[in-house]
């Protein structure tokens, strides 16, 4: 074992054995805490604190997740999402590396947020990329202003980690939640679709529809939930975003 | 060397010798590893007999779920005419044969029991016929009878309070399966003269009681075997020789199948392994261009459909166990053959394929038996019929095949039997959570006070001792074990006295191997209850009279469900010290004992008998079903609690460990296609770790809320749910039944 890794620990929200709609085939999902965004739409809140959770080395992770290779098969492995996971770049990257070692398909949903070309960062991130096969970016806004509105944050580091990966050829999913009166507008979703088809390696694109299942949580951590009164969009207008950005999905 | 025309284009050499449909099927299938692309949809005839079905299915509900009822005829194989689903259609029926006169009609089966056989017309309004009253008290004992005057006072008292329970006391005790593939293959000539051979080897110098039993046996399979063919000759056919075709493959199984549910009120009534069997047929008339493939589908939908149509008057006691009017006719396709191929034929996709052309359906019980190594063609098409139907189940062959060949049948929900060559004594549950309270109190029952099992020392102390609490639960696991299987012998010898199942009998060798299966009741309770005791302070509530009827645990612990192996482990441990002391006791017949962790929906009614647990379930809540994890324990997502169940050795449990799951389809991805992998993957991965058996629902709780509250909607008039063990109609599930299922995990996503 790798000794000048000591004990790097992670700080774990919660595991899923089970995850079927976070990247290819059958994966253990792992929730990382931390996140530095405060999107409106967050059905997860309780994950924003940094170094909340349990703390968990590289190696009981990681064995823990192995437990569940059997129904993996060629396409399946593990996600690691969050919060945001970028936030704990050195247990992830440690995390990826053993991963890759043993044959593990990787998977890194990410908002990007962290993102950014200076140093140390950049480095560390182009190290991560060694390991990981497969980042799940979220673009919550194309605009940069609503973007602020909704998210508390710019994105232009987010469309310039795209941009990034597009250049590195690293495969990427694009994953858009779908917000009536925030980002259900045509001209945006049109916009968002113009910046995707820039792109040279995005294989897929998938349309989340707003729902309101973690609202409760807002509550129950004390904050004001700015989304109330919202709806979850209609039928139609999913169909309409899937359209618009090409998603190749029809009718879920 | 028996020779028949009708055998033409078969090959294979020991089957000709003796009666081995294993051998003729190994010999002549043609395994298929294509998709599904071939498969026809429901000819016209289908589509108007399965209306004029469904039609008389609406009725029988809004009948309070009895359609029509016999009160003067006592059921046997020539105690009717023909009868068909509808008389103006009869020659749309490409199979016939009723149990009565009419369909969906019961038939009165006194040889159980006459009481529960009068109970059940009552029941249903009907008056039962005071003449065979005065026959079956006054001159013709019946097995029920039997079993109750040899009980000791002990039995009674348990039986009374609920720790053993279900027992086949009262009704046939099924899981017989007879190789009905034997009729259509020989024909009944054949198959007499062989058993005519078996008792004459058996004439053995200075014979004995037992001598005397299997002559008297082999003389009932006779005049069986005679039976079936008159039976059959009222439907206009003459079964005495081989079936020539595919059609009369069918039609002659199917005789075989229908004198067993003739004669025999079973609570399982298996159809067995009969696919890729009647496969070969319908692949030498399809080559020699005398069937069409929609002709073939329509054989086999028909087939279905009659297999749809069996039924049995019930009383209500029994129909709180068994919910739903379950008949187990358990039909079993895929596989793999000890040679390595696969057994996977046409016709395999065939019988899956009933489930679309006429709607989903809990009868057949139909069954894949799974392994990784199936095509994936099949895989995929079975995966996709569990998306949208949740109609049917899976066994994993690996784990099966080692131990029971290549050839066996599931005999009730999960249980394998070799077919033709062995048969199995059913012997319901013991109630182990139960048990738990019994060693806490000393023997005393929770409920009712009563000092039902040895006085031993109770556990005085406030907080529960682990080891103390593990002294005397073994003790008390000890007495029950034997007292249980003392009963199951009595039950057994009195049901071969009274109500032998010589049909059936009669398509078995009479050189059968018979396993004697135990089963366990609240396992995942135990698993857990005992770990709080260790991992966590576990304090006992006691009334006025110092019984503990209630607990408080202070601290967390490990829960069975969670792939923890402190938990696990002791689940391991429980299943393997209980079949333990099963394995010492002597069983009828020179049975081998086994066990289950299967409760069917008996869950309900043995969780309304038992008192507070120690893991947290409040006195008189559902235990929660076969091996699954209790309710609300699982915290780490489906594949977790899988995991916990896969642990569980199958050679420890040889009558099957059942496990039942609900997945939302949205947790299973975002298409039809995507679920459809998923759950191939999962399949693999938990069959691949040597786990037994799954029950696959894909569908979310508002579906089950949104059926409870609207029954009516036509669109849950078929609704299929898998529960432990079979597969019902929702809506014909008790409220207290539908509430549970709705209680239970259903794995969603994040």
């Amino acid at each position: 074992m790798a000794e000048e890794n000591k004990e790097l620990t992670g700080y774990v929200h919660s595991l899923e054995s089970f995850g079927s709609v976070d990247g290819p085939g059958v994966r253990y999902v792992i929730f990382l805490t931390g996140c530095a965004m405060r999107c409106q739409f967050c059905h997860n809140p309780d994950t924003w604190k940094m170094q909340t959770g349990t703390p968990y080395t590289v190696d009981e992770l990681l064995n823990k997740a192995l437990k569940y290779r059997s129904y993996w098969a060629k396409e399946g492995g593990i996600t690691v999402s969050g919060g945001e996971p970028l936030l704990q770049i050195d247990f992830l990257t440690e995390l990826f590396k053993k991963a890759k070692a043993q044959g593990v398909h990787t998977t890194l949903d990410t908002s990007g947020n962290p993102f950014t070309r200076e140093e140390p960062f950049f480095s560390k991130f182009r190290e991560l990329m060694k390991y990981t096969d497969l980042v799940m970016l979220d673009i919550k806004h194309i605009d940069d202003e609503q973007h602020k509105i909704l998210t508390g944050c710019t994105n232009q580091n987010i469309l310039d980690m795209a941009r990034y990966l597009s250049d590195t050829k690293k495969p990427v999913w694009i994953r858009h939640v779908l917000v009536p009166e925030r980002s259900d507008y045509d001209e945006y979703l049109i916009k968002l679709d113009e910046f995707i088809q820039s792109l040279e390696n995005v294989e897929r694109v998938e349309v989340l529809p707003y729902h309101t299942l973690g609202a409760y949580k807002w509550d129950e951590l004390g904050y004001e939930y700015e989304l109330k009164g919202i709806e979850q969009p209609s039928v139609e207008r999913v169909e309409n975003a899937n359209k618009l950005l090409h998603t190749n999905v029809s009718g879920l | 060397m028996a020779q028949y025309e009708q055998w033409e284009g078969f090959v294979g050499k020991n089957w000709l010798h003796s009666v081995d449909v294993r051998d003729f099927i190994q010999e002549n299938y043609t395994p298929y590893d294509g998709d599904e692309s071939f498969l026809e949809g429901p000819t016209e005839a289908t589509d108007k007999l399965w209306g004029k079905l469904q039609e008389l299915q609406k009725e029988e509900r809004a009948k309070g779920g009895v359609l029509d009822m016999e009160t003067e005829v006592v059921s046997g194989l020539t105690a009717y005419g023909p009868g068909y689903i509808d008389e103006s259609m009869k020659d749309l029926e490409k199979i016939v044969g009723l149990q009565t006169d009419k369909p969906l009609k019961r038939a009165f089966m006194p040889y159980g029991g006459i009481k529960m056989a009068e109970q059940a017309c009552t029941t249903y309004g009907y008056q039962p016929s005071e003449k065979l009253h005065e026959i079956f008290t006054k001159y013709h004992k019946t097995h029920n009878q039997g079993v109750f005057d040899i009980y000791t006072p002990e039995m009674k008292k348990v039986r009374h309070n609920h720790i053993i329970t279900g027992l086949p006391d009262t009704y046939g005790r099924g899981r017989i399966v007879g190789d009905y593939r034997r009729v259509a293959l020989y024909g009944i000539d054949f198959l007499i003269q062989k058993k005519q051979y078996d008792f004459e080897r058996y004439a053995r110098h200075g014979m004995k009681g037992t001598d005397f039993r299997l002559r008297e046996e082999i003389a009932e399979q006779i005049k069986a075997l005679k039976d079936m063919k008159e039976m059959a000759a009222t439907y206009g056919f003459d079964i005495s020789a081989p079936a020539k075709d595919a059609r009369e493959a069918a039609q002659w199984l199917y005789f075989g199948y229908l004198a067993a549910i003739k004669t025999q009120n079973g609570a399982a009534m298996s159809v067995g392994r009969v696919s890729t069997f009647l496969d070969i047929y319908i692949e030498r008339d399809i080559k020699k261009g005398i069937l069409t493939e929609s002709e073939a589908q329509e054989l086999i939908d028909h087939m279905v459909m009659k297999f749809r149509m069996v039924k049995f008057a019930r009383i209500p006691s029994y129909n709180e166990l068994f919910s739903g009017d379950p008949v187990w006719a358990t039909l079993e396709v895929a596989g793999m053959g000890q040679d390595g191929r696969s057994m996977v034929t046409k016709n395999d996709f065939r019988f899956l394929h009933t489930l679309e052309n006429m709607e989903p359906s809990p009868e057949p019980n139909l069954t894949v038996l799974y392994s990784s190594r199936l095509p994936e063609n099949f895989k995929k098409y079975a995966s996709l019929i569990s998306v949208t139907t949740s109609s049917i189940q899976y066994e994993n062959d690996d784990v099966m095949r080692p131990v029971w060949g290549d050839d066996y049948s599931i005999c009730c929900c999960v249980s394998a039997t070799q077919t033709g060559k062995e048969i199995q004594f059913f012997g319901a549950r013991a109630n182990l959570a139960k048990c738990l309270l019994y060693a806490i109190n000393g023997g005393v029952d929770e409920k009712t006070k009563q000092q039902v099992g040895p006085a031993y020392r109770p556990i005085t102390s406030e907080y529960l001792d682990y080891e103390e609490v593990m002294e005397r639960y073994d003790d008390m696991m000890e007495w029950l074990s034997k007292l249980y299987v003392d009963t199951l012998n009595m039950i057994h010898y009195m049901h071969d006295k009274y109500y032998y199942e010589a049909a059936e009998m009669a398509l078995i060798d009479t050189d059968v191997r018979r396993t004697f299966a135990t089963g366990i009741a609240g396992f995942s309770h135990v698993v857990d209850s005992i770990s709080a005791i260790k991992y966590a302070k576990v304090k006992a509530i006691r009334d006025e009279d110092g019984m503990v009827v209630d607990f408080e645990v202070e601290g967390d612990f490990p829960k069975y469900g969670n792939d923890d192996d402190r938990a696990d482990d002791i689940a391991v441990w429980l299943l393997k010290t209980f079949m333990h002391k099963l394995s010492k006791c002597h069983t009828y017949r020179d049975s081998e004992p086994t066990t289950s962790i299967l409760t069917i929906t008996s869950n309900v009614v043995y969780g309304k008998a038992t008192g507070a647990l120690p893991d947290g379930r409040k006195a008189g809540e559902p235990l929660s079903p076969g091996a699954n994890p209790s309710y609300g324990a699982e915290q780490n997502g489906l594949l977790a609690s899988l995991n916990s169940v896969a642990k569980l050795p199958y050679e420890l449990a040889l009558d099957g460990i059942s496990n039942t799951q609900t997945i939302s389809p949205s947790a299973l991805g975002h298409s039809d296609e995507e679920r459809t992998d998923n759950l191939v993957h999962v399949l693999d991965g938990y069959f691949d770790q040597g786990a037994h058996h799954l029950n696959v629902n894909v569908f979310g709780t508002e579906k089950l809320i949104d059926a409870m509250e609207h029954p009516e909607k036509p669109e849950y008039a078929n609704f299929t749910i898998r529960v432990s063990g079979y597969a019902v109609k929702f809506i014909d599930l008790t409220k207290e039944q539908q509430m549970d299922v709705i209680s239970r995990t259903c794995h969603k996503a994040m």
